[in-house]
């Protein structure tokens, strides 16, 4: 990749944690390294434009578009930049399509940075999507790494859509804002896994309203909070319509972390079905006694379970 | 080999102290299954519990291999070579059973290997291979899973707590094969396994009986499984075998 794009070794190592590339990505792309885009590739079917008068892209779908795929990540390695960006993605009527962004930010100087992407999705008729974002921090300079991500999603009928959505390491401060507003017969699935570790402090917050007969969601986060990290998980379903709703928070605590779930459901509809779940405590015992009998430490065993869990 | 001198265990509780273990002395030689018996509350999970290092003894010592164990932490006895099938298997979130197997064998283990010891233990290999360890498994799907991971670890000295427990009766058949099988291949090892099933004692090299926290008795099976009659274990075991042919004519009348 570095000869095509001209990035360094720490832009290459922190596109690898947040969008898996190795190699320029097949399919469309857009990668943004601090501020600007180096590198983009449109497709016949997938269109990638730059937004006038604000930060940010266009991507547009063609409807039918099927087992095609846009990367779009972003990496600052530049300490004290601060940057807001607009992306839309237009995905036509019966696509199948994955979108793969992420943002990664190496810091090792005295001032925060800051990236604030908010992304809208307009899923269209039938369409099926597959979005993953992942996040990462690194560099160990006293600036903080700062991500406040924002997603609406707009499905409408019978539309499909799937949210990967990945914060393990190096983050210093996320407030993440994620709406949705689904027409019949649309289903939305949110995976969150999330781990905070040292002063990091990480708000996740779900608004999804189910506007149509037959439209779903499923949103569960599962996080680790270690050190003196804090996390709110503020997960509202709102069912307007004969609809199905659940959402799930289930965490564990170690150290001095803490953790607030503040699951919400809202029944507008005598025939929505809504349901929410949080549990939250530290490993049990038992787990880590299992692990030691065959052979691993207390702290390879912590390891073990930690890692499964945010799988 | 392992050697138990003078083990005591007590608790303090809002009742006072209590004595939960007193002053058991016990050899389990290698080559030799033995299986430990007695009524409930007695102290015999206890007592695997104190071998493993989960528990701590209030005073005596342990001995594993001639070397004083006392103060060995649960990981030091397990790598040292000491295997222990909990009772009631743990359930872990994330961790899939070839995970679990193959931190028991502690090297890597190729999907087929790790298949071998589900097989051993009855289950289909690849349906659970992949499977989280978690809640979606029932109860008796765990404890084969647990036991699974014993053998894969094959341990100098591998203890069972209650293996029939929560298994229901079509599995327990496999499991009796499972213990002859690790029987036969016993090799310088030593298999105790905690039970109040009257096949499991059958094929028992020893016996050991723990009752109200002391050593009741120990010898040979053929020793000690006759005067176990008309005694708790043996009505246990009576009970199973008539479960066992109302489950078998239940089964025919399908």
């Amino acid at each position: 990749m570095g000869e095509q794009l001209k990035v360094d070794e720490i832009q290459k190592r922190l596109l690898a944690e947040v969008a898996d590339l190795h190699e320029v990505p097949v399919g469309a792309f857009n990668i943004r390294s601090n501020g600007e885009s180096i590198g983009r590739v449109s497709t016949a079917n997938i269109d990638i434009t730059s937004k006038e008068g604000v930060s940010g892209i266009d991507v547009r779908i063609k409807p039918g578009t099927k087992n095609q795929s846009v990367h779009i990540p972003v990496v600052m390695t530049v300490s004290g930049l601060t940057e807001i960006v607009y992306n839309d993605f237009y995905i036509g009527e019966d696509c199948d399509v994955t979108i793969v962004a992420g943002c990664g930010i190496d810091n090792c100087g005295p001032k925060d940075s800051e990236h604030d992407g908010i992304h809208r999705f307009y899923v269209g008729k039938g369409a099926k999507v597959k979005y993953v974002e992942k996040h990462y921090g690194s560099g160990d300079g006293k600036g903080k790494r700062i991500l406040n991500p924002g997603t609406e999603v707009y499905m409408e009928e019978d539309s499909f859509m799937e949210m990967e959505m990945v914060q393990i390491k190096g983050v210093d401060d996320t407030n993440r804002t994620n709406t949705a507003e689904l027409a019949a017969g649309a289903k939305l699935v949110v995976r969150e896994r999330l781990m905070t570790h040292g002063e990091q402090n990480a708000v996740s917050i779900y608004d999804v309203k189910l506007n149509g007969e037959g439209s779903s969601a499923d949103v569960v986060s599962r996080s680790v909070a270690r050190g003196n990290s804090f996390q709110k998980f503020d997960a509202k379903i709102v069912g307007n319509a004969p609809c199905n709703g659940h959402t799930e928070c289930d965490s564990i605590i170690m150290d001095n972390g803490r953790i607030l779930a503040v699951p919400g459901l809202a029944a507008n509809n005598v025939d929505a079905e809504l349901f929410h779940e949080a549990a939250i405590g530290k490993i049990a015992g038992d787990q880590l006694i299992k692990l030691m009998t065959l052979g691993l430490t207390e702290q390879e065993a912590e390891e073990q379970i930690v890692n499964g869990f945010l799988k | 080999m392992l050697e138990l001198k003078n083990i005591s265990f007590g608790v303090e509780d809002e009742d006072g102290a209590k004595e939960i273990i007193r002053d058991i002395s016990l050899t389990i030689p290698d080559n030799k299954m033995i299986v430990v018996t007695g009524p409930n509350g007695g102290g015999k999970s206890t007592l695997a519990r104190i071998i493993a290092g989960i528990e701590k003894p209030t005073s005596g010592k342990i001995y594993f291999n001639g070397e004083d164990i006392t103060d060995k932490s649960i990981t030091e006895r397990a790598r040292m070579g000491i295997g222990f099938a909990f009772q009631q298997p743990v359930k872990f979130k994330g961790i899939r059973v070839i995970d679990l197997i193959r931190l028991a064998k502690g090297s890597e283990l190729s999907v087929s290997d790790a298949c071998e010891y589900l097989s051993e233990v009855g289950l289909c290999a690849r349906e659970y291979i992949d499977r989280e360890v978690n809640n979606s498994l029932s109860g008796g799907e765990l404890k084969r899973i647990e036991i699974a991971t014993i053998l894969a670890k094959a341990s100098r000295l591998s203890i069972f707590d209650e293996p029939e427990a929560g298994i229901d009766l079509w599995s327990f058949q496999n499991l009796i094969q499972v213990f002859e099988g690790m029987r036969e291949n016993i090799n310088n090892s030593s298999i105790m396994i905690i039970s109040h099933q009257e096949r499991i004692l059958n094929i028992a090299d020893e016996i050991v009986v723990i009752r109200g926290g002391k050593l009741a008795a120990q010898g040979s099976r053929d020793e000690i499984l006759p005067t176990l009659l008309n005694t708790d274990s043996a009505v246990n075991g009576y009970c199973f075998k008539q479960q066992g042919k109302a489950a078998k004519a239940a089964a025919a009348a399908n």
